[in-house]
């Protein structure tokens, strides 16, 4: 299932502010591959136009080439709801919908694809909660509302309702900086887990958890602010963090900005 | 949120009340405070013995009344209170009341509802905001221009759509007809229509409008086309605000009496027949009768209102208690 992106001459803009410029990169399949950098350097804005989210913000477009296994993302006629259904997102906060039970959270997804048939709902529901570590603590309550869980239950529960649709990639962003450190490990080992069946970009604040999590690390900067975010370095994860090529990556690994 | 309250360079800013305000013997805040709980207590109050007071009136001045009545008050179908001996009933003015104004939320409601989806969704924002302006704007409109409006265009113009209904839908007892079209219920339903969907418009919009970014985004980034964004997330959530806008809607429609009073020719029959002439409602039998009538006959028409404060109040009940049944899934998070 999880397959390989290639991205190459990438860049980003809001409007005529260009945000993200000239991005190149290959995210391996089944791997993690953390992006990490200052507030501002572009990295979310890179990570919503892996999904084509980034098109939802008025007057954002996005010019280079996504491959994700040799299909372009951005082929004229290729509509972006086709685009998300293969690469699924997990957001910053927490967001399952309120309107919505434990249960119909879950298969929100899968109902948009039009399978209502109870018995395999239910059979999805199960294997998902399962996947996603949080069978056990809401099995006895599927109908009760999403928004009743706790913040990381919440964040677990909207993982399983993107994995539910089963997805080539996965995208995080900042998954865990809405949760306690608790809720911030459970996340962690489910990422752990989850990369053995796919392609997961995350980005993150927390340099620990990018060292703990992910295989490779992408760092972004900004040479100043109002200019675009690049990619700096990219490598893997021990690499990175312990002897990067770049004087930038090693500043901000070791606290002296950001 | 968190700001400073005191600027880095030691000046104070004058609106904020600092710390140097607090620190005296008894905060002047607190004086105020108390004379404002105080206010708003009082005008809290004063809407309750208001109710009641209008309340006993209305009991007070029908009661008489009904008692003289000859025939059964609820489900007579006659008015000529002023008669001897006096026999009216409210069966065909409540009757028509409900069933013109249950008709002009079926035509109003689902309109409403596309304009305020399509203000806050789709519409680009330079079109958005001067049509969310103009939708208010005629939410303010007086009932009596709307009838008027009813009376010269509407109803001529009704006649050949009416025909055509009931040329291809007779069969349908309701559009039955014996070829006279015009000043009928279902006229009378379109102009009350008309009226009620600005104002279900603009509060479904207000309530569209507050669905949090985060929700439309997971509905996006599960795959869902604009549409289904929509329906998963934006639909569900303002679910209790629609319904709350439309009884709102209701309540306007069942009480409208003059733009009613202008489209319908009235009688006092129950007719299922909608797109015939007759039929009349409550508050279009007050404006059109109050005039003639005697002591008795006034007495009649105060009963008549009671029993509109009534249906309004078993309206609302039943619309709070739908939105409640569904209050932990309504999407306010406690």
């Amino acid at each position: 299932m999880a397959k390989r992106i290639d991205i190459s001459g990438l860049n980003v803009y809001y409007g005529s502010f260009k945000a993200v410029e000239d991005i190149g990169m290959t995210v391996e399949p089944r791997s993690v591959t953390a992006l990490i950098g200052p507030s501002g350097c572009g990295k979310s804005t890179f990570l919503r136009t892996l999904n084509r989210m980034h098109e939802v913000i008025p007057g954002a477009r996005a010019e280079g080439k996504v491959l994700i296994d040799d299909e372009d993302i951005y082929a004229p006629g290729l509509d972006p709801v086709a685009v998300r259904r293969m690469v699924g997102m997990v957001f910053q906060r927490p967001n399952p919908f309120p309107t919505m039970t434990i249960y119909d959270n879950v298969v929100a997804g899968i109902k948009l694809q039009g399978r209502r048939r109870k018995s395999e709902l239910d059979g999805v529901v199960e294997r998902t909660l399962k996947s996603a570590n949080l069978w056990g603590e809401v099995k006895d309550r599927l109908a009760k509302p999403g928004a009743s869980l706790s913040g990381g239950q919440q964040q677990r529960l909207c993982i399983a309702r993107a994995i539910a649709v089963e997805p080539q990639v996965l995208l995080m962003d900042e998954p865990c900086s809405a949760l306690d450190p608790i809720s911030t490990l459970a996340i962690e080992d489910l990422i752990r887990q989850l990369k053995e069946r796919y392609t997961i970009v995350i980005v993150t604040h927390n340099m620990q958890q990018a060292a703990r999590v992910s295989d490779r690390t992408a760092f972004f900067n900004i040479a100043a602010t109002g200019k675009p975010g690049r990619l700096i370095e990219m490598g893997d994860t021990h690499k990175i963090f312990s002897n990067p090529d770049e004087r930038a990556t090693e500043d901000y690994i070791s606290g002296r900005f950001g | 949120m968190s700001q400073p309250r005191t600027p880095p360079n030691g000046a104070r800013d004058e609106l904020s009340m600092g710390p140097a305000v607090v620190a005296g013997r008894r905060p002047r805040g607190a004086v105020w405070d108390a004379l404002f709980a105080g206010l708003t207590r009082t005008a809290a109050g004063l809407v309750l013995v208001l109710m009641a007071a209008i309340a006993a009136f209305l009991v007070l001045r029908a009661v008489p009344a009904l008692r003289k009545d000859t025939v059964n008050f609820f489900t007579a179908t006659q008015w000529s209170p002023d008669d001897t001996p006096p026999a009216f009933g409210i069966g065909a003015l409540a009757y028509g009341t409900v069933v013109t104004s249950t008709l002009a939320l079926l035509m109003a409601v689902p309109v409403a509802v596309g304009v305020a989806l399509y203000l806050t969704h789709i519409a680009p924002r330079r079109l958005a905001q001067p049509m969310a302006y103009l939708v208010d704007l005629l939410a303010a409109v007086p009932s009596v221009v709307y009838g008027l409006w009813g009376l010269i265009f509407l109803v001529p113009a009704i006649g050949p759509f009416s025909a055509f209904l009931s040329e291809r839908f007779g069969w349908i007892p309701f559009f039955a007809s014996d070829g006279i079209f015009g000043k009928s219920m279902f006229t009378a339903s379109v102009v009350l229509a008309i009226m009620v969907l600005p104002i279900i418009a603009a509060i479904s919009r207000e309530v569209f409008r507050q669905v949090p970014a985060d929700h439309i985004e997971a509905a996006y980034a599960l795959g869902a086309t604009r549409w289904e964004m929509m329906r998963t997330a934006v639909l569900p959530y303002g679910r209790p605000g629609v319904i709350s806008a439309t009884v709102l809607g209701f309540g306007r429609a069942l009480g409208e009496t003059i733009a009613v009073a202008l489209v319908l020719s009235a009688n006092y029959q129950i007719t299922y027949r909608i797109l015939t002439p007759g039929g009349n409602t409550i508050a279009a039998n007050i404006a059109n009768t109050y005039g003639e009538a005697g002591h008795n006959g006034r007495g009649a028409l105060i009963a008549s209102g009671l029993v509109l404060f009534a249906i309004t109040l078993v309206v609302n009940l039943v619309a709070r208690s739908v939105v409640a049944r569904r209050k932990d899934l309504s999407g306010a998070q406690g």
